[in-house]
């Protein structure tokens, strides 16, 4: 009896509490921003940490004497790590330079390629023919000719080249690796977290270790690529073997196979499908970050951005851009078709399997032919340079952008301008200038009051180590940002998806814009926002926004589309308005997606707003931009990507441990949509 | 169907099992032997956290039987199958296939007589989505290593056998559940198995469909005379295909018995209550109807053998202005008047209505 009567007290707890304590949290974050207003008040300006821009300090010069080491012992050969990671970085090297040497770079005596662009434009039809079908022949085709025509026909390649080594880098570890998760929960377990820090790590922050550990170049870019693309292929393919009926591996086993021969004829031939999904994710991955390891030196197309970001030739830089949207069109498109052809052959009616081998033998014969004729005519070997579509483009580019300079950044300026002033500056004001310890304490206040003890262990730790970083008040900066630019997403988040997840054809008109904006390279609406709103910090704003509100309202809307439609029907029936279905109804029971909507846009947005140091948005983004260009500055770079992956465990903690807090089920669903949300959007329906 | 008879205890049985318990939960393997494990299902959840799906079941099965397992959901009739080839291995106890000790044979032993002895038929077809028909029949000789033309000829045989001819070349998503099924039935008869195991397998398929796939299986048992194990929640088809059936609950043994003798004698009110809507005119052969001959029965009506059924026998019994004689090789055991008829027919027409009501 007394057994029975605790229990029910305890149900009746957590059914009452989150209402409680939601009333309570809001009271509590409010008493804490007040008192933290009047504090400032009497104390701006003091003890804020600041430090000048071009300053270096101990904690600096020990980062850099770190990165000399490293390079050091690197170059020696002497530890075992490094002996190992040489190896790495040799072998990669290898591959890339070798696949240079065959396409792009010629090697004496000849003073051309091996292979010139009619047999590129042949094997690479071929391939495409044979994986994806003869739509994806065309796209591919019409792709490389554009490429070659906008003038970066090296690069493009080169670009190519990088993005596959680090795809077939990514199936080959990446692929074993998802079969034995998909066989032992153990190793689910423990793979299970590196992948989220993979995946959550702004990609910025390592790039410039990885490029001091592999050196600069083609290796390092591989490595970088391969952590912010494997984890895709690694979980769907996990995912696609773990999904398989449980009534066809018993049907199967009870004939008596061996394990090899489950993995080859029954496991591996149903994931197929999934496989593929998840390689068409890593090569969409792996194309953004191919263009962002331009930053290493990486060959490429990375490097036309750059530089043409760098001498602010914004025609150029949209040229190359546009090369760069038409690849990862060209790739998705690809991808996407060989994974649907994969199981199309079962059709009825599917074309007559010989009538496909006569035309692959075919068009191999074709293809030996053409590689053969780049090999030894000129005029197929070195690309013409006409016609070319890249100057006027650039042109017309560069004349728009007058334009708008002359006509309408005077309005844009002026949203910015009024924006930075309001909203902005203010809000800076009482984050980065702030005596350290009260903006520290009002963190920590916050993280405890959101996400419980947990929260407030990971906020000690992680604003202890930002200390140390001797950039507090640079890390307060970015945080400002982060937090405005989270705020504006998710604000867009709600409205947008609260309208798709109501009505079928607001999610039908949005959904593939925001495939699109996943799609495309973040580098690349840089650009015109750059045009509209000059470098600055509402300018990486403005780039992280775009960059989170398609991750952050898809999951809005999965979540409004998730409350069971009998309890839409039965509020319906009590006579609920429109209004309140919304507020009192689905946003509620919406909650958990909600929150994972937040965390996932503040991850997303940092990263961004990282990448946004580049375009004037300055502090920690801005010192590990500097940390890239000039040597002098490698510590204080070093430090800036350690501050910001702090800043980034930190507010993934706070998030994730209050929406537990909120929602008891909700880790397992963060891990679905963790698996798929980076990544399973640009699946154009 | 084969004649209705005991197993010939002479020969070696097909499939034994012996003294066969399955315990799901900590420490299962701990309780056997204990008095614990004879508790009932939630008493030992509730004490131990542990269920026992299988609770000390043996039986054995002649070759040429049709042996059914029967029970309702949860009654542990599923696991029980599973355990015969270790697809769920077994707590404890013995299982003998054709001579082969199921039980204590290594991984790769047990390979061999799953490729070589011993097929199943699962409820949910278990097919593979990405092999065409032919495909899947070969499946199985496939991993054991048979050449494709030799594998292919096979299966072409085996899909004519089944009914499937000119859809060698489908793939399993273009059929019908009952032609998908057909094709679970010739992969698990390409193999030429001593026994086949059916877990369930038409419960997933329409009535008329699944009648369809009784006649088939009777066909085949009469074609190839197949030892099989027969897995089924639905009594009908128990008594329809079964030439002996076993009766499971709770994961224990209730009652085993030929579809008569259990209509005419239930164990207990569980399995009682179980028959109660059989037709049993359609079940019951003379033998449980007749009375002890007397001196003065007439002997000018009908001699049929007790194992006619009930409702063959009715219309010439009834039709005969004399009582039947009831002959066992020739020797009168026994006499069937028309109120023992009757008896039958009219108790039938009660249960049926009382269904209807």
């Amino acid at each position: 009896m007394s057994t029975l009567a605790a229990g029910k007290t305890r149900s009746v707890d957590s059914r009452v509490m989150p209402f409680v304590r939601s009333q309570a949290t809001l009271l509590s974050l409010l008493a804490v921003v007040v008192v933290w207003v009047v504090v400032w008040s009497m104390t701006k300006g003091q003890q804020t940490l600041e430090i000048g821009g071009a300053q270096l300090t101990d904690a600096h010069q020990w980062f850099a004497r770190r990165a000399h080491s490293i390079e050091d012992s690197a170059t020696a050969g002497t530890n075992p790590v490094f002996v190992a990671t040489n190896a790495v970085a040799d072998a990669l090297n290898w591959v890339v330079e070798h696949l240079q040497m065959l396409f792009t770079v010629p090697v004496f005596p000849r003073p051309v390629p091996q292979v010139g662009w009619f047999g590129i434009v042949a094997i690479a039809g071929w391939v495409s023919f044979a994986v994806a079908g003869l739509r994806s022949l065309v796209l591919v085709v019409v792709s490389l000719l554009v490429f070659g025509a906008l003038g970066l026909w090296e690069t493009s390649i080169d670009t190519l080249i990088i993005t596959f080594v680090s795809v077939a880098l990514a199936v080959a570890v990446g692929v074993p690796i998802a079969i034995w998760m998909a066989h032992s929960k153990a190793v689910t377990a423990i793979v299970t977290p590196f992948l989220d820090v993979m995946q959550t790590m702004p990609s910025f922050s390592y790039l410039l270790p990885i490029a001091i550990i592999f050196g600069i170049g083609s290796a390092a870019a591989v490595v970088v690529i391969f952590i912010y693309a494997a984890p895709p292929v690694i979980r769907i393919t996990a995912h696609g073997i773990r999904s398989i009926a449980a009534s066809t591996l018993e049907a199967t086993e009870s004939l008596g196979q061996t394990a090899w021969q489950r993995l080859t004829k029954v496991e591996l031939p149903m994931a197929k499908r999934t496989i593929i999904v998840g390689v068409n994710q890593t090569t969409m991955a792996a194309l953004a970050m191919a263009i962002i390891a331009g930053y290493i030196d990486s060959p490429g197309l990375g490097q036309n951005v750059l530089s043409a970001l760098q001498r602010n030739q914004l025609g150029n830089a949209a040229v190359a851009g546009l090369a760069i949207v038409l690849m990862a069109i060209m790739l998705d498109r690809t991808t996407t078709a060989a994974s649907e052809s994969s199981r199309s052959t079962k059709a009825p009616g599917a074309a007559d399997p010989r009538w496909r081998r006569y035309s692959l033998i075919g068009g191999g014969v074709a293809t030996l032919v053409a590689v053969w004729l780049s090999h030894t005519q000129l005029s197929l070997n070195t690309f013409p340079s006409r016609p070319d579509i890249g100057t006027p483009i650039a042109d017309v580019v560069d004349n728009f952008a007058d334009w708008l300079r002359r006509d309408l950044s005077g309005f844009t300026g002026s949203i910015q301008v009024k924006f930075t002033n309001f909203l902005l500056n203010p809000l800076q004001d009482l984050i980065a200038n702030s005596p350290w310890f009260v903006t520290g304490a009002v963190i920590l206040a916050i993280a405890t009051i959101i996400g419980g003890w947990k929260a407030l262990a990971v906020s000690v730790a992680c604003l202890a180590g930002i200390y140390y970083t001797d950039l507090w008040n640079n890390a307060m900066i970015t945080i400002t940002s982060v937090l405005v630019a989270t705020v504006i997403v998710m604000v867009l988040a709600l409205a947008l998806g609260v309208a798709m997840g109501r009505n079928k054809r607001a999610d039908q008109l949005i959904r593939p814009l925001l495939d699109a904006a996943q799609t495309i390279p973040a580098f690349i609406y840089l650009i015109p926002i750059l045009i509209l709103f000059l470098p600055n910090r509402f300018t990486a704003i403005v780039a992280g926004v775009i960059y989170a509100v398609p991750v952050a309202t898809k999951l809005v809307a999965d979540g409004i589309r998730g409350v069971s439609p009998t309890t839409v029907e039965a509020a319906e029936s009590a006579g609920t308005s429109r209004l309140q279905m919304i507020t009192k109804v689905q946003i509620p029971m919406a909650k958990s997606s909600l929150v994972l909507a937040a965390n996932q846009g503040l991850l997303y947005v940092l990263s961004m707003v990282v990448l946004g140091g580049m375009v004037g948005a300055g502090a920690l983004g801005g010192d590990i931009v500097t940390g890239f260009r000039q040597g002098t500055f490698v510590g204080r770079g070093l430090a800036a990507a350690v501050a910001v992956v702090l800043i980034g465990i930190m507010l993934d903690r706070i998030t994730s441990f209050g929406a537990q807090r909120t929602h008891s089920v909700w880790p397992a669903s963060a891990d679905n949509t963790r698996a798929t949300g980076r990544t399973a959007a640009a699946q154009v329906a | 169907m084969s004649t209705k008879q005991s197993p010939d205890t002479a020969t070696q049985p097909t499939l034994a099992v012996a003294d066969l318990w399955k315990i799901f939960g900590p420490k299962a393997d701990s309780l056997i032997g204990t008095p614990d494990a004879e508790l009932p299902r939630s008493e030992l959840l509730a004490k131990t956290g542990c269920v026992a799906a299988v609770k000390d079941i043996s039986f054995e099965v002649a070759p040429g039987e049709v042996f059914v397992v029967m029970g309702l959901s949860g009654s542990g009739k599923s696991t029980l199958v599973r355990c015969l080839t270790r697809l769920v291995e077994p707590t404890a106890g013995k299982v003998v296939i054709d001579g082969n000790d199921m039980t204590s044979a290594s991984a790769a032993k047990l390979r061999e007589l799953r490729r070589n002895y011993v097929s199943m038929v699962f409820q949910h077809f278990g097919l593979l989505p990405h092999r065409r028909v032919i495909d899947n029949v070969s499946y199985g000789l496939e991993i054991r290593g048979v050449g494709k033309a030799e594998r292919r000829q096979r299966a072409a045989e085996i899909i004519d056998l089944v009914g499937l001819k000119g859809n060698e070349n489908s793939f399993p998503d273009q059929l019908s559940g009952g032609m998908q099924q057909r094709v679970g039935l010739a992969r698990a008869l390409a193999g030429d198995p001593s026994l086949l195991l059916f877990d369930e397998p038409f419960s997933a398929l329409d009535p008329l469909i699944r009648r369809d796939m009784q006649n088939e299986v009777i066909r085949l048992q009469a074609d190839l005379q197949k030892t099989m194990l027969f897995i089924t929640h639905d009594l009908q088809e128990a008594i329809k295909l079964g030439d002996r059936i076993l009766i499971m609950r709770d994961g224990a043994l209730v009652q085993v018995g030929t579809p008569a003798e259990i209509v005419a004698h239930p164990a207990d009110a569980y399995v009682k209550d179980f028959v109660s809507d059989v037709p049993k005119s359609h079940v019951l052969t003379l033998r449980y109807v007749m009375r002890p001959p007397r001196p003065d029965d007439s002997h000018e009506g009908p001699v049929m053998s007790s194992d006619t059924i009930v409702w063959q026998a009715a219309r010439a019994a009834l039709e005969s202005d004399h009582v039947v004689q009831v002959v066992d090789d020739g020797r009168l055991v026994g006499i069937v008047d028309d109120a023992a008829i009757l008896r039958v027919v009219v108790a039938e027409e009660d249960a049926v209505e009382s269904v209807s009501v």
